[in-house]
This record gives structure tokens, C-alpha cells and sequence, in this order.
């Protein structure tokens, strides 16, 4: 009952976020067939009512506002994101190919990030002051790269001075390591510093005591009864971070010239394409969503104490 | 700016008694170079008598070295000299974004806690809705809609940035409101807005002001993202951002052009975020 509610809520959500980018095309200061037009021809000038005629029939700007928010948010429904202003085809067909490996890219990206941060909890808290103080430093240092940095660094080290990868990274595997790596090591930093205060929490816990007293080993300890613990709310920040990828992706795939939405959106942005910027913030806004969604739900599996009463509601 | 006067009052107290007080090496660090950054913005012929755009051909591209130390671009500009005019505009779109930012938070803020009811469901919906968006792509949506500027840049920051201050606005001034000095204040039959200017508005601010202080740190790195894309301030502009992108042209064969002005702003960000820190610490120290 109460995760339908939620489903609910994320419908109303969505068809929110799909107004703001139907009043977004409105916003686009002059006239939209104007502006079609002088995209097409890549020159700025006036054009006679039967130039604009077909243009205002093909995107239905003759029509009534609301025949045309009803048209936009109802195509959406049907999947239909509407027509790109410069390539005279559908948003999804522009969006449709690069959204793989834009997705494998944030995915991938999110896994080596957990690694990397679990790693480094697990063998730096509460082993002595230095390494203690190693581990906190790089993450504090790691979360407060900005994603551009830390690929052009990787760029100029690992592609230019010691061509171990490739510049242009392509969609192969090799070419997706310096892009994943670009993503993760922010956020790897930003995940390691939360888990690695709950970590520090957990092993001062009575329960940690009495496993140790039962003859745990330390190892035993951290993995069994640490982690569960330390991860619960780097899980919640997932779906925030998913987000933050997201952006970074599209940061990296300029970087690497590695295709995917990230081109799409950038070329888009630059030549005023509203409707492929806002098919594609949708898309991105409705992964974003339901992953959180998804997030509620996996923090039930890990935390067993949430299971009986279910705050999948409220959270 | 001037809405946040009476909140930057106590602070600003708070500050001079932070460096009367034994501070840690990495503060004093960060306000080092903070201050260094903001004499740049202010009066950058203290720090250089070059210029910005003097072209100086024999020597473009040269690498770092004495004489230019963060070495020189495709026309033989100092790179470093180009840095420190850059500031300017630089910190000015951080110090924009995060004004915008934190007046739209206070209007909704204040208006969803203090309202309540429908209004607040309203506004809370609108924040919900707006969480939706990734901020780089929001902010990326404002860029198409009104093409690539400063103040582009400054709106799309700010709005961008606006639902999570938001939020906490919201919060603090529903936990500030429940305090017996708000009540004892309505008791003694000061007027509704007193007690909001005189006692609700002062000590619902006073917490942020450490997120502000972050908030212009990442503010900046944000519009510089934005510029890395192209979709900034244009070249030749020293514009920290601006910089970026001209020097991506370069990457393979000159990598001062991008590392080192990426450099500047990555410590930039992480001395501001000690400053805020740090100042968080005080202000949490002077609660308790």
C-alpha cells in the first residue's frame, strides 16, 4: 500500500519535472518556428508566413497551449519525447543509441566507486594513527576533485606521458578504464568519508565487543558486522550520487570523445536544441527517480530492522 | 546581498575571534589563499605588473619556468598573469550564484515554515520536483534556453543550487520557531515581523553561514564545469572557467594550459571548504 503510494508519488513527480521542460521550450526568447528555421540554415533573419507555415504545422505550434502540453506530456506516456529542432527527427531516436553507453559508463563508474571506497574503509579505520590519517586524508582530498580535473589529470598522466590508454577512449573496454576511473575516484572519496564515520562508530558498538569476546577474528569482525553497518547510509547517498554521475558523465564523455548522451547534450546545448536538452534532462530526471526509488527499497534488504514497519513512506 | 546583512552580523564577530584564537595550520593555510585569491579579484596589479593579454609569440606555448611560472598559451599570454586577472569574474560568478541561490532559499524557506499549510505543501512538492533534476543538467537546460553568459552562468548556479538551501532554510526556521526566546518574545507583545527580523531570522541564519561559505566554493567549481563544456564565459576572457576551455585545444602537447588553472581552483575549492569547516566548528562550539 505504502510503496504504491510511492509509485503514485513518483508518477506526479515525473509529470512535474516533464511541465518544467514543456515551459522550458516556451521560454526560448523569440519565435519558435523563427528559431527552427535560422538553426537549420545556421543564419539569423526574418522568414515569410508560407516558410513558417510548414515548420508551425510539423511541430503543432498552431495549436492551442494546452492541446500542445496535453500532446507533449501525453506522448511522453507513449514514450515519445517530440522532435529535435536541428535534426528534424524524433528526441528518442537522437537519445535512443547513446543512452547505453552512457548507462554502462555511471553504472560501472558507481561499482568501482563502492570498491575503492570499501577498500579503503576496511584497511584504514582504527589501524593506528598514520594509516588512519592516510585514508582520511585521500578522501577528503579525492571528494573535492571536481570531475574535469581529475580526467584531464588522468588524461595528460596516463593517455599523453605514459600512453597506457588511449586519448580518445572509444566504447571499448580499455577505452572505458580512464572514464570510470575519472567518475569513481570523486566519488569514491565523497562515499569513503561517510562510510568510513559509521565504520568508526560501529566497531566501538557493545555488539562489536561481544563478537570479539566470542573469539572473532578482526577481520571476521569488520567484514561480518562493520560493513553492514558502515554502508547503510553510503546506500542512501547513492541515489544522490547517481545524479552527481550523471553530470560527471557527461563531463568525461567530452573529455575522452567517448559517445553517449554527454556529446548529445552538450552539441544540443550549444546550438539551442531545447527539445533534445529537455528529452534528455527527462530521461536523466526519470532514471534519477526511480533509482531512488530503488534505493528505499535495497536499504530494507541491508537493514533487516526496517522490513516489520516498512518506512519506505516516509523516507 | 542586503538581505543577508543581519545574519552576517554575528559571524562576522565570530570571525574576529577565530584568528584571536589558536587556529589549526590548515585554516590559517586556506585563509592565506582565500585572502591571496580575493587581493587578486580586488587589485590584481599588486600581485603581477604584467598583463593579461600581452601576445608574445617567440615564446607561446613555452612550459613552466622561471619566468613564466604556470608557462605560457598558443599566443605567448603568462598564463599565471592571466590567472590572477581572472579572479575577478571567477569569484564574482561563485559570490553571484551563491546570493541568488540563498535569496531564493530564504523566500521559499521562510514562506513554506512560516506559512504552513497549503503553502507549505506547495512549495515542498516544487523542492521535491526540483530534486528530480541532476543540478549540471538543470543547469544545462537554462544554458540552451538563454544561450551561454556570465549571467547565464550565475543564474543557472544559483537556481541550480537554490532547492537544497532551500530545505535546510525550511528546517531551521521550523526548529528556531519551537524555541522559548520566540515565545518569550510574542509573550512581551513585540509585533509578528520584530520577532521574525529581531530574533527568527538572525538565529535560523546564523548555522548557514558555513554552507554559504562552502556553497561559494562549490558554486565555483560548478561554473567552471559549465565553461569546461564551452558553455561559459568564451576565450580570450581570463575567466578561470574561460581558461579551461581555451587550454583543452592544447591537452595533448601543453598540459600547464589545463592542469594548472584546474589546479588553482580545486585548491581554491578545498580552502574554502576548510574555511567553512572550520567556521562550522565555532559557530556549532558557541552553541553548545
Amino acid at each position: 500500500m505504502k510503496l504504491a503510494f510511492r509509485l503514485l508519488s513518483v508518477v506526479a513527480v515525473l509529470i512535474a519535472a516533464a511541465s518544467v521542460t514543456f515551459f522550458a521550450q516556451l521560454m526560448v526568447p523569440g519565435d519558435r518556428a523563427t528559431t527552427i528555421l535560422n538553426l537549420q540554415n545556421g543564419r539569423e533573419q526574418e522568414w515569410t508566413a508560407s516558410e513558417l507555415g510548414p515548420v508551425n504545422e510539423k511541430f503543432g505550434f498552431d495549436n492551442p497551449l494546452v492541446v500542445q502540453y496535453l500532446h507533449y506530456v501525453g506522448g511522453l506516456f507513449r514514450g515519445d519525447l517530440g522532435t529535435s529542432y536541428t535534426q528534424y527527427q524524433s528526441v528518442n531516436s537522437v537519445i535512443g543509441a547513446q543512452i547505453v553507453p552512457s548507462l554502462v559508463l555511471t553504472a560501472s563508474a558507481l561499482v568501482v566507486a563502492w570498491a575503492l571506497a570499501i577498500g579503503v574503509t576496511l584497511l584504514t579505520v582504527k589501524r593506528g594513527r598514520f594509516v588512519t590519517g592516510l585514508g582520511s586524508g585521500w578522501e577528503t582530498f579525492a571528494a573535492s576533485l571536481p570531475t574535469y580535473w581529475v580526467g584531464v589529470v588522468l588524461l595528460v598522466v596516463l593517455a599523453v606521458k605514459v600512453p597506457i590508454f588511449p586519448v580518445i577512449g572509444g566504447s571499448g573496454a580499455w577505452g572505458t578504464v580512464l572514464p570510470v576511473l575519472t567518475l569513481a575516484i570523486p566519488l569514491a572519496g565523497f562515499l569513503g568519508q561517510v562510510t568510513r564515520d559509521e565504520f568508526d562508530k560501529v566497531l566501538d558498538q557493545p555488539f562489536v565487543t561481544t563478537a570479539r569476546t566470542r573469539g572473532m577474528g578482526d577481520t571476521a569482525v569488520r567484514l561480518r558486522h562493520g560493513l553492514r553497518h558502515a554502508v547503510l547510509p553510503g546506500i542512501t547517498l547513492s541515489g544522490w550520487a547517481l545524479g552527481a554521475l550523471v553530470s560527471g558523465a557527461v563531463i568525461a564523455e567530452n573529455i575522452y570523445g567517448r559517445p553517449g548522451i554527454g556529446q548529445v547534450l552538450v552539441t544540443a546545448v550549444n546550438t539551442r536544441d531545447v527539445p533534445t536538452v529537455s528529452g534528455i534532462v527527462l530521461v536523466v530526471a526519470g532514471v534519477y527517480v526511480v533509482a531512488n526509488v530503488l534505493v528505499d527499497i535495497s536499504y530494507a534488504v541491508v537493514d533487516p530492522r526496517l522490513r516489520s514497519h516498512s518506512r519506505l513512506a516516509t523516507a | 546581498m542586503s538581505a543577508l546583512a543581519p545574519s552576517l552580523r554575528l559571524p562576522v564577530v565570530g570571525l574576529a575571534r577565530l584568528t584571536a584564537l589558536r587556529a589549526r595550520p590548515s585554516t590559517v593555510l586556506a585563509l592565506g589563499f582565500v585572502g591571496l585569491v580575493v587581493v587578486a579579484a580586488v587589485a590584481p596589479g599588486v600581485l603581477t605588473d604584467r598583463s593579461p593579454t600581452a601576445i608574445d609569440f617567440p615564446s607561446a606555448l613555452a612550459a613552466p619556468s622561471w619566468s613564466h611560472p604556470f608557462g605560457t598559451d598558443e599566443v605567448g599570454r603568462d598564463l599565471l598573469t592571466r590567472v590572477i586577472h581572472g579572479a575577478r569574474l571567477s569569484l564574482g560568478i561563485g559570490l553571484g550564484a551563491t546570493a541568488l541561490a540563498m535569496s531564493i532559499a530564504i523566500v521559499l524557506g521562510f514562506a513554506a515554515a512560516l506559512a504552513g499549510g497549503i503553502v507549505d505543501t506547495l512549495i515542498t512538492r516544487v523542492l521535491e520536483v526540483a530534486f528530480a533534476f541532476p543540478a549540471l543538467l538543470l543547469a544545462l537546460l537554462l544554458i540552451a534556453i538563454f544561450g551561454p553568459s556570465a549571467t547565464t552562468q550565475v543564474i543557472a548556479v544559483g537556481i541550480g543550487s537554490a532547492p537544497g538551501y532551500a530545505r535546510m532554510v525550511r528546517g531551521q526556521v521550523l526548529n528556531v520557531r519551537q524555541a522559548g526566546y520566540i515565545e518569550a518574545a510574542a509573550a512581551l507583545g513585540h509585533g509578528r515581523w520584530t520577532v521574525i527580523r529581531r530574533h527568527l531570522f538572525p538565529n535560523a541564519m546564523r548555522p548557514l553561514v558555513a554552507v554559504v561559505t562552502l556553497g561559494v566554493g562549490q558554486s565555483i567549481v560548478w561554473a567552471s564545469s559549465l565553461a569546461f563544456l564551452g558553455l561559459g564565459i568564451a576565450p580570450p576572457n581570463p575567466e578561470w572557467g574561460a581558461l579551461l576551455d581555451a587550454g583543452r585545444l592544447y591537452i595533448t602537447t601543453s598540459w600547464w594550459l589545463e592542469i594548472l588553472p584546474g589546479l588553482v581552483i580545486v585548491v581554491f575549492a578545498v580552502s574554502v571548504t576548510t574555511l567553512g569547516r572550520t567556521l562550522q566548528r565555532r559557530l556549532e562550539g558557541a552553541g553548545r
